[in-house]
């Protein structure tokens, strides 16, 4: 049951993931092109509601799916099992969620 | 060992049937089998060869004219048994039925036991994991009718029945186990040729314990594991394609896990 639980949010956070990566990618691509300052991306991000959700979303997202794809390489090169790997990406998913949503804050508010 | 291979070239010259028995060429194959067993090396051998001739004839060859005490497994020759399955030239095949002159490269063959299972020695490989992992997966039948029942009307053409068809044939070779990435990565991955036997289960109407089985199925090491490489549906010599069955085991899995009746 647990296995088929991680494997269901692994997939369904790829298939949120999946268009925003896209649009991410393609926003990095045109927010370069006249040169990258602080000031341009605040302009475009802070107060902006759209961008928090968007945003807010990726990191929830890669908090998901990035420590199960991590789970599962750890899984497939180390001995590691059980409840202490479990316990150490679950560390990592609050880090990365914690980090992301900090990172969101400071250009949205 | 020059001189055993001088004395079937004579024979073959005197032989009453001289002219059917055409040796191409190269005449003579290089062959390097593995002997001992996980700290051994490779042995060379000078084996004539011959049209139509499979790994497994090679290997016979060897162990009746150069070395008695080359060990390895076969019993039926016709690729029924699953007996007979080695690593030729790095991939895993059915010995009996693989011509030399398809996978020999210049004249020369490796022969090793397959891959991602204990040796025991030279050619033998230890099946014990293998079918272990069979019995892990839940293939074993467990009907829910009685001996007074009426037997069970299955109707050929319905989909479970042409989905348990397409992997029914499984001659428990374990290429499929010995080709797998994700079996040599994680020694507890039920592997391709278990699940593929589960699924032939789950579709099986008879069966009495499918929510028992794909519990077993969707436990760590279990289908959720595979990485849908597709080697063990490469490689296969009877070509089913587990690929396929583990993919059915994963939606029957999370059906059942999104009906919160199944695992």
């Amino acid at each position: 049951m647990k296995e088929t639980r991680l494997y269901l949010l692994q997939r369904l956070s790829a298939m949120i993931l999946a268009p925003l990566v896209l649009v991410h990618l393609g926003l990095v691509i045109y927010a370069v092109r006249g040169g990258l300052s602080a000031a341009e991306i605040l302009s475009r991000t802070q107060g902006s509601l759209f961008w928090m959700l968007f945003y807010g979303l990726f990191v929830v997202a890669v908090a998901v799916h990035a420590p199960i794809g991590l789970r599962n390489v750890l899984r497939e090169w180390t001995p590691w099992r059980g409840r202490g790997l479990d316990w150490a990406l679950a560390a990592i998913a609050c880090l990365l969620l914690a980090l992301g949503l900090r990172a969101v804050a400071a250009v949205v508010l | 060992m020059g001189l055993a291979i001088n004395a079937v070239f004579d024979e073959l010259k005197i032989g009453p049937h001289n002219e059917d028995l055409h040796m191409t060429s190269p005449n003579v194959l290089e062959v390097d089998i593995w002997r001992g067993a996980e700290d051994g090396r490779f042995q060379r051998f000078r084996v004539p060869h011959r049209d139509s001739q499979t790994v497994l004839d090679v290997v016979t060859w060897v162990q009746r004219n150069l070395e008695p005490a080359l060990a390895y497994r076969f019993a039926c020759r016709v690729g029924m048994c699953g007996s007979c399955a080695m690593t030729v030239n790095g991939r895993p095949r059915w010995t009996c039925r693989t011509h030399v002159s398809k996978v020999s490269r210049d004249g020369a063959l490796t022969i090793a036991p397959l891959r991602n299972l204990p040796k025991i020695k030279d050619l033998v490989a230890d099946m014990t994991g293998f079918f272990e992992k069979w019995q892990s997966a839940g293939g074993r039948f467990r009907g829910t009718a009685g001996r007074r029942d009426p037997l069970a009307r299955v109707p050929p053409d319905s989909a479970p029945r042409r989905a348990a068809d397409a992997g029914i044939e499984c001659i428990n070779c374990a290429v499929c186990y010995a080709a797998c990435d994700v079996v040599s990565w994680m020694p507890e991955y039920l592997g391709p040729a278990a699940l593929n036997r589960a699924w032939t289960l789950v579709n099986d109407e008879r069966y009495g314990e499918r929510r028992e089985l794909l519990a077993a199925v969707s436990a760590a090491g279990g289908c959720h594991t595979c990485h849908t490489h597709g080697s063990c549906a490469e490689h296969c010599p009877v070509e089913i394609n587990p690929t396929l069955a583990i993919a059915g085991l994963k939606r029957a899995s999370l059906a059942g896990f999104l009906r919160g009746s199944e695992p």
